[in-house]
C-alpha cells in the first residue's frame, strides 16, 4: 500500500510540473502584450518597456517559468527601489490591475469557492445516491419514474437556466438580499449567516449533479444487485437491509468515488456561472474577470494551474481512497 | 426415519412479455440426511429454479411457484414455499445451504474472505468479531486450505479457483445446515479439482450428516458421490431411481441418450460417441405429449401416436425406479441394448 501511495505521488508531481509548464507556455505564446495593456492609448514605447521589465515579461518564457516555479517556494519581488512590492511565498505573482499578490486574490477567492463546492457536493451526493438507491429498489414503481422526471430535468435544466430561476424565485419571496447577497462569511464565527450565504446556489450546483448521480447510482445498484455474490449473501441468510448496505452499496458506489472526486475537483477550481449569479467572489469570478475585463495574466496562469492542480490532486486521493475500497487495486 | 426435506409438486413460471416460462413442472422427491440427490440435466431443464425455490431464493415478485417444499426440522416440518420471507430467510444459512457454480464470482470482491465467513456465522451465533474469525480459519482448516490461519485475512482474487469453491463451502457449512445445495459445483473448475471437491463434499457430508443435492449436468460426476438421481429434461423429472440403476438400467430414452453421450473407459475403443438431435424445446410453448417426443428415437415404438398426445406419467416401473415415457419395459430393455450395450 505505501509503495502504491509513493507511486502515485510521483506521477502527480511530474503532472503537476507538466500542467504548469504547458499553461504558462500557451499564454506566453498568445497574440497579447500584457505590457501593452498596462497604459492607455497615448503610451509610449519606453514606457511599455519599462512596465515589461517590471511585469518580469523582458525575458525568455523558460526563466520567467524558473521565477514563477522559484515565487511559490520562497516569495517573490517585483520593481525597484520605491516602487518595489513584495509577495511572500507561496507567490504566485502580482496583478498589476488589481495591485494586489495573486496569493492574496486566491486566498480570498478559494474559502467562497471551497464552500460552495463542498456544500454542493454533499446534497448532490445525498440526493443523487438516495434517490438512486430508492429508483432502483423500487424499479418500475412510481418512485422510479418520479426519479426519471428529476433526472431528465437536472440534466436538461443549464445551471444558467436554474441559476437563473431560482434566484428570481428566492427574491421574488424575499430570501434573497441583493445587496448582502454575496458577502462572505465565515462559518466558524457566522455559521447560519454562511448556510444562509450559500444555500441557494448549493442547491443549483447540486441540482444538476444529482441528477447524473442518481442515472449512476440506479444502474449501478441494479446491476450489482444480479451480481452472484449478492445471491450468496442472500444465500447464507442475511437480511434484506445488511445485503442492501453491507454488500450491495459498497460494490455500487466504489465507482461513484471515482466520479465524485474528480466532479468536486473540478468545482474547486471555480463554478463560474453559478458563481456569477450568486455574485460570489470566488476562484470562477477571479477567473473571469482576469480574462475578460483586465487580462490579468499572472492572475489567469495562476487559477487555471490551481485548477488543473486540484484535479490532479482529487485524481490521486480518488486513487488511494478506491484502493482502500477495492482491495484488487492495491497491488504493487 | 422421515427424508429431512420433501419436495411435492414443486412447480416454478415466470412470467415474461414472450409469455410464462414454465421452468419447472410438478417436480417432487425427497432426500433424507446423509444422503446424497443428484438431480441431472441439461442448461435450462429447470434444475437450478427448482433448488433456488427451495432456498426461498426467487424474487416472490415476478415468480409464480407453487407446491411445497417441506424441511422436517426438529422443531417441526416447515414449508419454504409457502412460509413467510422473513421465516425463510431465518432457515438460510442454518438449515439449509447453498453453493453456486461460480466460485469466482460467488464471493464479495470486497470482503475478505475471513470476514465473509465470519459473517456467516455471526448471523446465528453470538461472540464477537475475533471470535467469527476464529471459527472461520476452523473452517478454512477443515475444508483444506493450507495455512489457514494465514490465508483468513486474504480477499477472494487471491485464492484459485479450487480454493474459493472450498472456501464457498466452507462458509455454507459454518452454522453446521441440515441440507447442503450444490449448484454445479464442480463444473467452473479443471478436471483434477473437480475430483478434490466432490471428495470434499462427500467428506463433508459424513462429518456433519447433511441432506446434499447435487445439481449437474455431467453424469461423471454423479457416479462418484450420488445415491439417488433425479433426470431431468424440460423442467419435468423424467426419471428416478437409486444412482446404479440410472448408468446400468436407464429407464428413459433421454438418460439412455445422455449416456450414449458420455464417454467410458471400460468400452471399446473407435466406439463413435451418440449425440441426441435436436433442441430441448421452449419452455413458454411446450409441446403437446411428451417434451422429449421430437428427439427421441423410438417414439413410433409406441402405438396410436400417443407420444404426440399425450404426456407420460411418472411410473414406477420397477420397485424404486420412476420413469416418465410410454415405452413399455419390454421396449425400453431392447432399447437399452440396441443404443450402446450400456447393461
Amino acid at each position: 500500500m505505501f509503495k502504491f501511495i509513493a507511486k502515485r505521488l510521483t506521477s502527480t508531481v511530474l503532472v503537476v510540473t507538466l500542467v504548469s509548464m504547458s499553461v504558462f507556455l500557451i499564454f506566453a505564446f498568445l497574440p497579447m502584450d500584457p505590457a501593452r495593456l498596462t497604459c492607455g492609448k497615448g503610451c509610449s514605447v519606453p514606457v511599455v518597456e519599462a512596465n515589461r521589465h517590471r511585469l518580469g515579461l523582458d525575458v525568455p518564457v523558460q526563466v520567467q517559468y524558473g521565477r514563477f516555479v522559484k515565487g511559490l517556494f520562497v516569495g517573490r519581488e517585483y520593481g525597484e527601489g520605491a516602487a518595489k512590492i513584495e509577495c511572500s511565498a507561496p507567490a504566485f505573482g502580482y496583478s498589476f490591475t488589481r495591485h494586489e499578490c495573486v496569493t492574496t486574490l486566491i486566498a480570498a477567492a478559494f474559502p467562497v469557492t471551497f464552500s460552495l463546492a463542498i456544500g454542493a457536493f454533499f446534497l448532490w451526493l445525498l440526493l443523487g445516491i438516495s434517490l438512486g438507491v430508492l429508483a432502483a429498489r423500487r424499479q418500475g414503481k412510481w418512485q422510479d419514474k418520479a426519479s426519471t422526471v428529476f433526472v431528465l430535468i437536472g440534466i436538461s435544466l443549464p445551471t444558467f437556466i436554474s441559476g437563473i430561476l431560482i434566484y428570481l424565485l428566492a427574491l421574488r419571496m424575499g430570501l434573497i438580499n441583493p445587496i448582502e447577497a454575496g458577502r462572505w462569511v465565515s462559518p466558524f464565527t457566522n455559521p447560519i449567516g454562511w448556510v444562509k450565504n450559500f444555500y441557494l446556489p448549493w442547491i443549483v450546483l447540486a441540482l444538476a449533479f444529482a441528477a447524473t448521480y442518481t442515472r449512476f447510482t440506479r444502474s449501478n445498484v441494479i446491476e450489482t444487485s444480479s451480481e452472484d455474490y449478492i445471491r450468496t449473501a442472500r444465500a447464507k441468510g442475511l437480511s434484506e437491509k445488511v445485503i442492501l448496505r453491507k454488500h450491495t452499496l459498497r460494490a455500487a458506489l466504489a465507482p461513484i468515488v471515482t466520479i465524485a472526486g474528480l466532479d468536486f475537483a473540478g468545482l474547486l477550481g471555480g463554478a463560474i456561472i453559478t458563481e456569477q449569479i450568486f455574485n460570489l467572489p470566488g476562484l470562477g469570478r477571479l477567473s473571469l474577470r482576469a480574462v475578460l475585463i483586465d487580462y490579468d495574466l499572472p492572475v489567469i496562469v495562476s487559477t487555471t494551474i490551481l485548477a488543473a492542480t486540484f484535479v490532479v490532486v482529487m485524481n490521486l486521493v480518488v486513487d488511494i481512497l478506491y484502493a482502500y475500497i477495492d482491495p484488487r487495486v492495491r497491488v504493487g | 426415519m422421515k427424508p429431512f426435506l420433501e419436495v411435492k409438486n414443486l412447480s416454478v413460471s415466470f412470467p415474461t412479455q414472450d409469455g410464462l416460462v414454465k421452468a419447472s413442472n410438478d417436480i417432487s422427491f425427497s432426500v433424507a440426511r446423509g444422503e446424497t440427490l443428484a438431480v441431472v440435466g441439461e442448461s435450462g431443464s429447470g434444475k437450478s429454479v427448482t433448488s433456488l425455490a427451495v432456498m426461498g431464493l426467487h424474487n416472490r415478485n415476478a415468480t409464480n411457484i407453487s407446491g411445497q417444499a417441506i424441511l422436517n426440522l426438529e422443531t417441526g416440518p416447515i414449508d419454504t414455499i409457502s412460509a413467510s420471507p422473513e421465516a425463510v430467510r431465518k432457515l438460510r444459512g442454518k438449515s439449509m445451504a447453498m453453493i453456486f457454480q461460480d466460485p469466482m464470482s460467488a464471493l464479495h470482491p470486497y470482503y475478505s474472505i475471513g470476514d465473509q465467513i465470519a459473517e456467516a456465522w455471526g448471523l446465528y451465533n453470538e461472540g464477537s468479531k475475533a471470535d467469527g474469525i476464529k471459527r472461520a480459519v476452523e473452517m478454512l482448516d477443515l475444508v483444506g486450505i493450507p495455512g489457514a490461519s494465514k490465508r483468513v485475512k486474504e480477499f477472494p482474487h487471491q485464492f484459485s479457483g479450487g480454493m474459493r469453491q472450498r472456501v464457498m463451502i466452507a462458509m455454507a457449512l459454518v452454522n453446521n445446515p441440515s441440507l447442503l445445495i450444490a449448484d454445479e459445483p464442480t463444473t467452473a473448475l479443471d478436471v483434477t479439482v473437480q475430483s478434490q471437491i466432490l471428495k470434499l463434499l462427500k467428506d463433508m457430508q459424513e462429518e456433519f450428516n447433511m441432506a446434499v443435492i447435487l445439481i449437474t449436468h455431467d453424469l461423471g460426476v454423479v457416479a462418484e458421490v450420488a445415491d439417488r438421481a433425479c433426470v431431468m429434461y424440460a423442467g419435468k423429472i423424467v426419471e428416478q431411481s437409486a444412482i446404479d440403476d440410472i448408468y446400468y438400467l436407464p429407464d428413459h430414452p433421454y438418460t439412455i441418450g445422455l449416456l450414449n453421450s458420455i464417454p467410458r473407459v471400460d468400452q471399446l475403443e473407435g466406439k463413435r460417441l451418440l449425440a441426441i438431435p435436436g433442441q430441448p424445446p421452449s419452455l413458454i410453448s411446450l409441446p403437446r405429449g411428451c417434451s422429449f417426443r421430437s428427439r427421441c428415437t423410438y417414439s413410433e415404438l409406441v402405438p396410436n401416436n400417443k407420444c404426440a398426445t399425450e404426456v407420460p406419467n411418472l411410473d414406477e416401473k420397477i420397485s424404486g425406479h420412476f420413469s416418465r415415457c410410454h415405452l413399455t419395459e419390454a421396449q425400453l430393455v431392447e432399447a437399452r441394448t440396441s443404443a450402446g450395450g450400456q447393461a
